[in-house]
């Protein structure tokens, strides 16, 4: 029931829930887009894994970097060969063209490697567990956390003390007017991709950690967390992201446990409930944002 | 130093702009007046970037910047304070001043420029660790211009600073504007106060329906108006 194990097993999700609504917002907050390729971005560095595990003799954590790498180069190339040349037209071709990339990357992979599931190898540390305090806790799941951790403090840093990281603040506030004190929007929004990438990335690690394999359609799930949890935590902020992939990892973890087994196949269902509870008591999301609704390409 | 040429600008299908010509020199304070609707925001958005002219040529320094985007413009020293001010609400007042100087990228430039604000915008030093989002009216206005300032402009463009201030800011805020001027900063303006602008600005354009009506020296204007009897915003406003 609600005891240690619960606990840490939640947060761990919860980590993962909240680096994975990051990337999502990140994106969000500058282009008003929701970019429903990321997904396939998890599924990118699933394929890395599985590639260079295969093929190579690469310790792990370096295989995990270059996933992590392989994912951010596939966001910045997709900003940059489909994002980049309608970002001008509306937010509609945008979506559209999020929704087109999503689908090449899913095809490209269901040609080039196969539409079956490929058995990614995993460190021994992922199958093992510690005992803390006379609970078995696995290590999966403590590594989740202290790299949540890691990742947020790094994303603060960035954020608050270079000039780079307040110009993408600047630009959630309000996209015209850095543009005009001088701020490239290339930059801006190529710099939004690549922290959208690298958090896809560390996901896909941690995702494909659960299940051992990847396939093509891999980056659904995902995909539906992140955009969930950035719904009920509030689209406009990050730290709406962050509460927003805590609470969902709270909801579905204290579903598992409190519903009936018969239930337990509709736990998505009653998850999603709450989602409209949440929405109607807070229309705006958990986080508000103060800023208004703008943008520009 | 500015020099419109014809110029033409339009949302969709509206027209705002008809065809304007307008010169500004190098230190020179030039105001653009005329009633809402007449094209002046317009105008400073196009020499922005913000929008582009479909007609005209705006050269800045001799060199073309029709077509320009924001940033490029704002990268050959064009510096713009819009309407509504639009300062960064969520960032804090010195994370606002150091955006503002993100085309200048020396340390020592960045701190004498910071020194120069604070001694005109004294208040701004006491709130620098705030967010922008939690000052006054006034202060956002003098953080919105100080955020200008850091980039040192070679052309500072103004729109309408004292709309929505309290009687003594605006005066305030007229008092600075005379004293950047005295600083040899040119400065191209947009203001409702016709009175109050006409009094320091060297030349200015009175627009119409996205027309130049009027132009000339504070004296000539006002003996223009007076023969044609034109316009309300000529009239001297009740709060002045």
């Amino acid at each position: 029931m609600i005891n240690l194990e619960f606990i840490i097993n939640t947060i761990s999700l919860g980590s993962l829930y909240a680096m994975l609504a990051l990337g999502l917002v990140i994106i969000y907050g500058i282009l008003r887009l929701v970019n429903f390729a990321y997904g396939e971005l998890i599924m990118i560095g699933g394929y890395t894994m599985f590639l260079l595990t295969g093929a190579t003799p690469l310790p792990w954590l370096v295989i995990s970097f270059l996933a992590v790498a392989a994912a951010m180069f596939t966001s910045l190339f997709t900003e940059l060969v489909a994002f980049r040349p309608v970002r001008e037209k509306s937010l509609t071709a945008m979506l559209i063209t999020s929704f087109a990339v999503s689908t090449l990357l899913q095809n490209g992979a269901l040609l080039i490697i196969s539409p079956r599931a490929r058995a990614v190898t995993l460190p021994q540390l992922f199958q093992t567990s510690v005992m803390i305090a006379g609970t078995s806790v696995p290590w999966r799941n403590i590594l989740t956390i202290l790299t949540c951790i890691a990742t947020l403090v790094l994303l603060t840093m960035l954020l608050r003390y270079t000039v780079l990281g307040i110009a993408l603040r600047a630009a959630a506030d309000n996209f015209t007017m850095t543009r005009i004190l001088g701020v490239p929007a290339n930059t801006v929004i190529s710099t939004a991709f690549a922290i959208s990438g690298i958090m896809a990335g560390i996901v896909s690690i941690f995702w494909i950690g659960r299940s051992a394999s990847v396939t093509p359609t891999i980056g659904a799930p995902p995909l539906l967390v992140a955009f969930v949890a950035t719904v009920i935590g509030g689209m406009r902020s990050l730290t709406g992201a962050v509460v927003g992939g805590f609470v969902y990892a709270t909801i579905i973890s204290l579903l598992g446990v409190f519903l009936p087994p018969e239930l337990m196949e509709f736990r998505e269902a009653f998850m999603f409930v709450f989602v409209i509870i949440i929405l109607l008591v807070r229309p705006q999301g958990l986080v508000r944002s103060k800023t208004s609704v703008e943008r520009m390409g | 130093m500015l020099e419109l040429e014809k110029v033409h600008a339009r949302y969709g299908a509206i027209t705002a702009l008809r065809g304007i010509s307008i010169q500004v020199s190098n230190g020179e304070l030039v105001a653009l007046l005329g009633v809402n609707g007449a094209g002046k925001s317009t105008t400073l958005a196009t020499i922005a970037g913000v929008m582009h002219p479909w007609q005209g040529s705006i050269l800045f320094e001799g060199e073309p910047i029709a077509g320009k985007s924001p940033e490029q413009v704002a990268r050959l020293g064009i510096s713009l304070v819009p309407e509504g001010r639009d300062i960064f609400p969520s960032l804090t007042v010195e994370e606002n001043l150091r955006l503002g100087a993100y085309t200048r990228k020396e340390k020592i430039e960045y701190r004498r420029n910071l020194e120069e604000v604070f001694d005109l915008f004294p208040v701004l030093k006491e709130r620098l660790q705030q967010p922008g989002g939690t000052l006054s009216g006034g202060e956002q206005q003098q953080l919105a211009i100080a955020r200008a300032l850091m980039s040192n402009p070679r052309l500072l463009m103004l729109d309408e600073p004292s709309l929505g201030l309290a009687p003594a800011l605006v005066d305030q805020i007229f008092e600075l504007i005379a004293r950047l001027h005295q600083r040899a900063v040119t400065i191209l303006l947009v203001e409702q106060n016709v009175e109050r602008t006409l009094e320091i600005v060297d030349r200015a354009y009175l627009m119409n329906t996205g027309l130049i009506e009027i132009q000339g020296t504070p004296q000539e204007l006002r003996a223009k108006a007076d023969i044609e009897g034109i316009y309300m915003g000529m009239r001297r406003q009740p709060d002045s």
